[in-house]
């Protein structure tokens, strides 16, 4: 699947933070976003995953497409692995595959423990295993591998290799190397001007659609 | 839908998850009307109906933020967003398993918690009656509220404040069924009033839901 995106502007509480994004992936092919801290990736992932509007432009796909997965991990507590997987799976009306879901993160033998009593790693990689039984072609991670540990980082890199094998997409906001075929964006290319007090603020010369073509 | 109802019935009734809490304060309020006012019958048996009434309502408002406000803290409610059902079917589903977990339960132990207040025997249908008609409207407004106040921290007391003025008509015609059906008088109309409010909430408010839930995950 390839991802497009063109001109889009997208803002956090009312404060443009970035405008004129436009990129273009090839199938089997990831989108790393790099940034410093605030400089816009969690807005620019939130916003392609429809969670909010975009102050202008577009992008392909559509949020129907894309299975979203955020500094929170989504998981119930009470619930065991394996309930919390199958809740989204019956969700997105997949089949629930979700002991292969389970095996390729390693946590078989979690299966049936209450989210409550695991790790933060433990817990991160079963948010991630949920990305697997939403059978959705394009992943939107932001900061997947936060307290994951080395093992479990070639784990999930595994994983996506073979959804990028297999015809998927990812955008994934990272600051390691997760060894993948993509494309790096510098979100920062892309900063908006500060808005002028009293207006909704206007973009600046600085990410135009040009920039962002010959930087990819 | 159907999943997400399952869930959301299956957390309430495991550890943590606020089932019977709402029941137990419902209890709780109840016994301590007779402390308050004295124990004399004829007082008792007068402001059962809305005193009953009044410990629902606020038994239901009390595990109101459990509606939106655990989804949003553990990252669910991103998630629910982004999912392939409607928002409007979300909000529609977590009400129905609100009511299905505390105004269900409150209309059914009621009828013990009238003898606790000297209730008309005849007036014990009428409670029952109006509760399961009543309380929809509630679980509905108050997901309503709760979605409002989901991306505050302790916005619990602002969604009492938003919420309890939405509740003045179904307490009114509640209390007013019950007072009327116990004392042998017309109670259909209150109870066809009570419906519709319930009814109305039913269809309107769950879009309201969903476009505040909209706003606040911004």
């Amino acid at each position: 699947m390839e991802l497009s995106c063109r001109d889009l502007a997208v803002a956090r509480g009312g404060w443009p933070l970035l405008s004129g994004v436009t990129f273009r992936v090839a199938p089997g092919r990831a989108l790393i976003l790099r940034g410093p801290n605030g400089s816009g990736k969690t807005t620019l992932l939130r916003t392609l995953a429809g969670l909010q509007p975009a102050l202008s432009g577009r992008a392909d796909p559509e949020p129907g497409m894309i299975a979203y997965h955020g500094h929170a991990d989504g998981l119930k507590s009470t619930l065991t692995a394996t309930e919390n997987l199958r809740f989204w799976a019956e969700l997105f009306g997949t089949s629930p595959d979700v002991r292969s879901a389970l095996a390729a993160f390693g946590l078989e033998r979690l299966a049936d423990r209450a989210a409550a009593h695991m790790s933060a790693g433990q817990r991160r990689r079963l948010g991630l295993a949920r990305l697997m039984v939403t059978g959705r072609p394009v992943w939107a991670l932001d900061e997947p591998t936060v307290s994951l540990d080395t093992a479990s980082v070639t784990r999930f890199a595994s994983v996506l290799a073979r959804h990028l094998d297999a015809g998927g997409a990812a955008l994934i906001a990272t600051h390691i190397d997760l060894g993948v075929p993509g494309e790096v964006l510098d979100v920062t290319a892309f900063r908006s001007a500060p808005p002028a007090r009293g207006q909704g603020g206007a973009p600046d010369g600085f990410g135009n659609a040009a920039d962002a073509e010959a930087f990819l | 839908m159907r999943a997400l109802l399952l869930r959301d019935l299956r957390l309430a009734v495991r550890s943590g998850g606020g089932f019977g809490l709402s029941l137990a304060f419902f209890l709780i309020v109840t016994v301590l009307i007779p402390f308050g006012v004295g124990p004399e019958p004829g007082v008792l048996a007068r402001i059962a109906p809305g005193a009953l009434w009044i410990g629902a309502l606020l038994a239901v408002l009390l595990s109101l933020d459990r509606i939106f406000a655990l989804d949003r803290e553990d990252g669910t409610l991103d998630l629910l967003a982004t999912a392939p059902i409607p928002l409007e079917a979300v909000a529609a589903t977590k009400a129905l398993a609100h009511w299905l977990t505390t105004g269900l339960p409150l209309a059914l132990v009621a009828p013990g918690l009238g003898v606790l207040l000297n209730l008309a025997p005849a007036a014990t249908g009428w409670l029952i009656g109006s509760l399961l008609l009543g309380t929809p409207a509630l679980s509905v407004i108050g997901a309503f509220g709760a979605a409002l106040t989901v991306g505050l921290k302790r916005g619990g007391l602002l969604m009492s404040l938003l919420v309890l003025p939405l509740y003045v008509p179904t307490l009114i015609f509640g209390a007013l069924a019950v007072g009327r059906g116990g004392a042998g008088a017309d109670a259909a109309t209150p109870l066809m009033m009570l419906a519709g409010v319930s009814l109305g909430t039913v269809a309107v408010l769950p879009f309201a839901t969903a476009a505040a839930l909209r706003i606040n995950l911004r």
